[in-house]
């Protein structure tokens, strides 16, 4: 089993503050693997994603991806590197609101080369591909051409989801994804988006503060355990 | 795929009801840039073009602008008049090759009326030197013909062979009219783009004869004098308004102009239109660099308008900033964004800006010639408006540099997740 991700050392504080408020010493997470990441609102879920998600640079310690130590590469580099392996899927207002539902999900190819090239080693094209995802997450023909903010917040999640899986990335970084959605479209959303890694393989990283979702998933981390920053509240 | 230039017009579009009162101001702001420019232009040229080939202006002594305006321009009223005999001996200085008298006061329907000689429509030149034409009939040969300058015949639909009256008098100051001594149109000029369009030109004895029953500026109460009786009076104008001078020699011109300004019979004052332009224009100078600053002020309002609207907005749009950094956008790649955004207005803003410029000469031009005789003639765009365009757009680049880095330091601080 090889590591999608590896995570050394790791310490993390916001700009200007003194203590960091993330402290890992080493967490792995196996390719393929589908890892519930809990932990209560402001625990550093999202500071952690960022870190991952490559658009904050750690303080100390290693971020490996893909077997790669994103620690040595410059600022164009590690975006190239979220554009091409990483996809990210927010709580909400996760699509552009005047671009179209289609252009939504093709913007993840605007901006990386590789999953474009995945996509035509695939024999596929982008806008092909778009359409096949759109189509399996149940989003009908006739809502393509629509700007994003006209759909539901369902319907715009599912989008979302589309872009982050299209070109095949190595690693998904969900956010949240089903806290804006009510209980019975929240169980739709993950078992759609658990199927669809499964089927590809991809790594899945999903954050959430309600653990009635964790069994569907591989493995839970508790970040408030994995954490070892001093809180400034005392519970570590 | 959508190219980064097309998210950013797309993102523009999307807020267009803000942005087009932006584009609109950036418009009006730069229509008035150029306009100030063009009129300034236009009007030098304009002027400059009605005085050609005329080495000296003669008349009685007054400051040397207001004399070329009345003369040259029909502009104003002449402080008085000059005598006969002075025009006589002027005629007769061995340096002066021709000297056309000019005769001015009376007009017909706002239109000023010049009394002059046949000699002037050999001696008078417009642009770069360029004789009157004629697009019908000829000069006038009787005592009761006119010949009309284009805009005048255009204006009022005359032709040739047509009778008109004149008005003593002109503008709000029309007393009466001479309508008991019309008047034959026997020519039409071309057109000059001077203020020669704008007059309607008689012989100077026609002057004379319909004011032979006149007094201090009225009629003759109960004195009436047909218009066939007006041939037996003797009909030589014993003042005029001012002279146009030509020499045999250019550089005799300083010589005549002191003796003319010397001259013991009374007051004159010879003018070199050249000179006495650039005084003008250093009068006007200090209006036109004014009019300048506040149309550059204008603008810079424009571009900081446009500024502020896009920081505005740009609060709203850190979900939207934040999305694109995470599907993979670099930071430089948001500050294009927000600055190819910026420019999009400011190009939409400088061609709505022509159009209003151009639509704006189009709609004034008819107006501008009829009453100034400056000709806002319809053309392509000058180096120099080009230069203001270019300063304008650098302007505007730098001011867009002000929401696309802030939105760069905001992509950098939010990460993937916005605090608001």
């Amino acid at each position: 089993m090889t590591a999608s991700l590896r995570i050394e050392a790791l310490a993390y504080a916001w700009p200007g503050a003194q203590a960091p408020c993330l402290r890992i010493d080493a967490l792995e997470i196996a390719r393929g693997e589908r890892v519930f990441l809990h932990g209560p609102s402001g625990s550093g879920k999202s500071t952690l994603l960022g870190l991952i998600g490559l658009v904050l640079r750690p303080g100390a310690g290693t971020i490996t991806l893909a077997g790669q130590d994103t620690g040595r590469l410059s600022g164009t580099a590690r975006d190239r590197m979220r554009a091409d392996h990483i996809g990210v899927i927010f709580q909400q207002f996760n699509l552009i609101p005047y671009l179209s539902v289609l252009d939504n999900v093709l913007l993840a190819c605007r901006f990386s080369a590789r999953r474009r090239a995945q996509l035509q080693d695939a024999g596929s094209t982008p806008t092909g591909e778009a359409a096949r995802l759109l189509r399996q997450l149940d989003l009908a023909a006739d809502h393509w051409t629509r700007p994003a903010a006209r759909l539901s917040v369902g319907q715009q999640q599912r989008v979302a989801m589309a872009r982050a899986l299209i070109g095949g990335p190595e690693l998904i970084l969900a956010d949240e994804p089903t806290s804006a959605l009510d209980a019975p479209r929240q169980q739709a959303f993950l078992e759609l988006l658990l199927g669809e890694c499964t089927a590809r393989g991809t790594t899945l990283v999903f954050a959430s503060h309600d653990r009635s979702l964790a069994r569907l998933l591989d493995r839970e981390l508790d970040l408030a355990a994995l954490n070892r920053a001093a809180d400034p509240d005392g519970s570590a | 795929m959508v190219p980064l230039p097309l998210i950013a017009a797309r993102s523009a579009w999307n807020r267009r009801t803000t942005l087009s009162l932006v584009v609109l101001s950036i418009a009006l702001s730069v229509a008035l840039l150029l306009g100030v420019e063009r009129l300034r232009h236009d009007a030098r040229d304009g002027f400059a073009h009605s005085v050609s080939g005329t080495d000296l202006i003669v008349g009685a002594r007054t400051a040397p602008v207001q004399l070329l305006l009345n003369a040259v321009f029909r502009i104003g009223s002449a402080s008085a008049g000059m005598r006969w005999q002075s025009f006589a001996d002027l005629s007769a200085m061995p340096q002066v090759a021709w000297a056309v008298p000019l005769s001015l006061g009376d007009s017909h329907r706002g239109f000023p009326v010049l009394g002059t000689t046949p000699d002037y429509f050999d001696r008078v030149r417009h642009g770069r030197g360029t004789p009157l034409r004629f697009v019908a009939g000829q000069r006038f040969a009787h005592l009761f013909d006119a010949v009309l300058g284009a805009e005048v015949a255009e204006r009022l639909g005359y032709r040739v062979g047509q009778t008109i009256s004149l008005e003593h008098g002109s503008g709000a100051g029309i007393v009466a009219a001479h309508d008991d001594k019309p008047f034959t149109v026997t020519g039409i000029l071309a057109r000059t783009g001077t203020p020669i369009d704008r007059t309607v030109h008689v012989g100077l004895e026609a002057i004379e004869a319909i004011h032979l029953d006149w007094q201090g500026g009225a009629p003759v109460p109960g004195l009436s004098i047909p218009a066939d009786m007006v041939r037996k009076f003797d009909l030589t104008p014993k003042t005029i308004t001012a002279a146009m001078v030509g020499l045999h020699s250019r550089a005799a011109v300083f010589r005549v102009q002191r003796s003319v300004n010397a001259y013991p019979g009374e007051a004159l004052i010879a003018i070199l239109p050249g000179v006495a332009l650039d005084e003008l224009w250093s009068v006007v100078a200090v209006a036109e660099t004014t009019l300048l600053a506040i149309s550059t002020m204008v603008v810079v309002v424009g571009l900081a308008g446009l500024v502020a609207v896009i920081l505005a907005g740009l609060n709203e749009r850190r979900r939207e900033l934040a999305v694109l950094r995470a599907v993979g956008a670099s930071p430089r790649q948001v500050f294009a964004l927000l600055t190819i955004e910026g420019l999009m207005v400011t190009a939409g803003g400088l061609l709505l800006g022509l159009a209003l410029l151009v639509a704006a000469s189009a709609a004034a031009a008819p107006l501008v010639q009829a009453r100034l005789g400056i000709d806002l003639a319809l053309r392509g765009l000058s180096t120099g408006e080009l230069g203001w365009l270019a300063v304008v757009a650098g302007a505007s680049l730098l001011a867009c540099l002000i929401p696309g880095y802030r939105a760069y330091r905001l992509s950098l601080a939010d990460g993937l997740t916005p605090r608001l």
